[in-house]
């Protein structure tokens, strides 16, 4: 069986890539494929590197409040280009009354601070199967 | 510190003590883990005694405060003299928001500014730059002139505010912007005070707003030294900062070394463009964080103060004693803060503001209970302060001067600290310095590794964090939290506008004419950057003058 192959993606300005490089590499000892963009990445390019990459689970990272304007946007070209089967989820310091606007754009889930890495990685495994 | 026979006589009754009453206890109830550690993981002992500190001599290891090694603190007094800066970090929005914030934290008896700055400003973009979408004024203030300038110290008497502005890329646009700003004011450059961080290095391996490779971004860096040695000279040209090092998950010894490392390399830069180091050295300052382990954190910084002094005496020859000292800030520890049950952030914070002004520190930032929620409230902000003021004029940790001083474990960890840092920066050293040390990850990986583990020891419950892993209960949803109007990026894109068809456009050309030919020379870049600002050219139209010379620093990513 195919490994579940993750986009570690750090959308817009924002340099706090602590959580970013904690989760990459939870995923990677969870039995994962990760790749991780590195930081000040546009919407278009971080899509990009999932089409190259051919990933599975898109995840995105802001702690600068870029993710109103940029997760939805990421959730959208991700579905354009790569159709439902992808899933985009996000994380960073995001108030919880921005949290259903973000769903209903396409954010599969968004993990706040304090989050457990096993209920993200559950998250993953749970609807990366579903989808496929 | 103890005389040997004593020693002998302690050794003896310890062991006693183990065997006997210690043993009859821990066989009855055991300890709560099989080993204890500091935040940082490094092991704790069960018990310190005068066998720990056999090797400390008061006069060479501690000395007195204001004296050479600078352990027990860098002034004579203290804060008997006067208590540290209360000096809140706070910018958010359009200049005019934050202009009233900032009246509004001096009225409530903050002591100095300081001052935010939005994502597209420290990286060098105009607020109506692409790549500013979504980010103008969220974590700060836009500024993208000398006309945002302007609005945001509007009626603040700069000769009388310190202000310490969180710039590095772009600082020495941002600080000619400021001084235009004093002499508007009728502000001598001789009577500003106040610090611009500065500190790229730390941008490479932290925090992540560097525009510039290192090499010309150093030659900025040198040039505000040079600069401001004559013209500006009570400024603090650089905060050389181990804050975002230990935000992005490194160890107390990691932070104090990479830190150091960096000054190292600022301090050879300087000296390689031909300054001397007492010129330059008496304005370099420091920014620390203050952490969970409020004892390990107060021998940090007293380990800080003594291995920087001796780097500056021994290996630059320093002669001024002004040059050896670790002025610093201090900031508690944003991401120790949970969004579980807020309110317990306050407790966090004040634990860790008590390390660091039992530490020592020169100013504080005190973290609002609900940063980890978003943007902090007033209520937020105002609390956080009074917690300063609460430890400064209540708490009464302030009348003696190092007060745990002498403390076994306070002591033996202090020498710890300073030596496992000390040994980061030989290994640093070996590898070309922190410049090189940096392009080849190590320090990265460093920072890293431990971030790593930090997070699995929460994860496996080896670490507790109140609410997050125990004590857990369910909350209702918070609805009080700071928003920035999403209008902020087109109001500025509307300010732009205006300014671009307003000014002197053929003077704005010139003066970035002469700054690209500046940038090519070795000549000192500040002049021409003054100029192009006070013509108002913009933030972005400066930086995009250097990155056109200089490139942009690409990064390689490890994970």
């Amino acid at each position: 069986m195919r490994k579940i192959r993750v986009l570690v993606a750090k959308v817009g300005l924002d340099g706090h890539d602590r959580g970013a490089k904690v989760i990459a590499r939870a995923f990677r000892d969870a039995g994962m494929e990760v790749i991780y963009t590195g930081i000040r990445q546009t919407p278009e390019q971080v899509v990009a590197a999932a089409i190259q990459e051919d990933v599975d689970v898109v995840g995105l990272s802001s702690l600068s409040g870029g993710h109103e304007l940029l997760f939805p946007r990421v959730a959208k070209l991700v579905k354009e280009q790569m159709g439902d089967q992808v899933l985009v989820i996000g994380g960073g310091v995001i108030p919880e009354d921005e949290i259903p606007a973000l769903k209903e754009a396409g954010i599969a889930a968004v993990f706040g601070p304090g989050t457990s890495l096993k209920e993200i990685i559950d998250f993953v495994h749970t609807h990366v199967n579903r989808a496929s | 510190m103890v005389k040997k026979d004593n020693l002998q006589a302690v050794a003896e009754a310890k062991n006693k003590w183990e065997t006997g009453t210690l043993q009859k206890t821990i066989g009855k109830y055991p300890e709560r883990h099989s080993d204890f550690m500091t935040v940082s993981g490094s092991p704790v002992e069960r018990l310190y005694t005068p066998q720990d500190i056999e090797e400390l001599d008061y006069l060479e290891d501690l000395g007195f405060p204001g004296e050479y090694p600078y352990t027990r603190g860098v002034q004579p007094t203290m804060y008997r003299g006067r208590l540290w800066t209360m000096r809140q970090y706070a910018g958010f929005g359009t200049a005019v928001e934050s202009n009233q914030r900032y009246k509004y934290l001096l009225s409530q008896g903050q002591t100095g500014l300081s001052v935010a700055f939005d994502l597209p400003t420290q990286i060098g973009y105009d607020s109506d730059h692409p790549m500013a979408e979504g980010e103008v004024g969220k974590v700060g203030v836009a500024v993208s002139s000398l006309g945002d300038m302007e609005v945001l110290f509007d009626e603040i008497p700069l000769g009388k505010v310190s202000t310490s502005m969180t710039i590095n890329a772009s600082a020495a646009v941002l600080l000619c912007m400021y001084m235009a700003v004093a002499e508007k004011q009728g502000v001598p450059w001789k009577d500003l005070r106040g610090t611009i961080q500065n500190d790229v290095l730390k941008e490479y391996s932290a925090r992540g707003t560097y525009i510039f490779p290192p090499s010309p971004s150093m030659r900025l860096i040198t040039d505000i030294f040079a600069f401001c040695s004559k013209e500006v000279p009570r400024w603090n040209t650089i905060s050389i900062s181990g804050y975002h090092i230990r935000e992005a998950g490194s160890t107390a010894a990691q932070e104090i070394a990479f830190t150091l490392a960096d000054g190292i390399a600022y301090v050879e830069a300087a000296l390689k463009a031909g300054l001397h180091v007492d010129d330059f050295g008496p304005r370099l300052s420091f920014f620390f964080a203050s952490h969970n382990d409020v004892l390990e954190e107060i021998a940090k910084f007293r380990a800080t103060r003594r291995l920087w002094a001796r780097i500056m005496k021994e290996r630059f020859g320093a002669k001024n004693p002004r040059s050896m000292k670790v002025r610093f800030h201090t900031q508690t520890c944003g991401h120790t803060l949970t969004a579980q049950q807020p309110l317990n952030n306050i407790v966090r914070v004040t634990l860790q503001a008590l390390a660091a002004v039992l530490g020592g520190t020169q100013s504080l930032h005190t973290n609002s209970y609900d940063e980890a929620l978003g943007l902090p409230t007033e209520e937020a902000v105002r609390i956080a302060l009074r917690t300063q003021q609460i430890i400064g004029y209540e708490s009464n940790v302030a009348e003696t001067i190092d007060p745990l001083a002498g403390s076994y474990y306070i002591e033996s960890m202090t020498n710890r600290l300073e030596k496992e840092a000390a040994d980061y920066i030989r290994k640093i050293d070996d590898l070309g310095g922190a410049v090189k040390a940096i392009e080849q990850g190590y320090i990265q990986r460093e920072i890293q590794d431990s971030a790593y583990r930090y997070q699995q020891e929460i994860e496996s419950g080896r670490r507790t964090i109140i609410g997050v892993n125990k004590f857990q209960v369910e909350e209702k949803s918070r609805s009080k939290i700071m928003k920035v109007d999403p209008a902020v990026g087109q109001s500025q894109a509307q300010r732009l506008k205006q300014l671009r068809k307003e000014r002197d456009n053929r003077e704005v050309k010139r003066c970035l004419a002469e700054l690209r030919r500046g940038a090519r020379t070795d000549e000192n870049l500040i002049p021409p950057i003054y100029r192009a600002v006070k013509a108002y050219a913009t933030l972005g139209e400066i930086c995009d003058v250097l990155r056109d010379v200089f490139g942009e620093y690409r990064p390689t990513e490890i994970v």
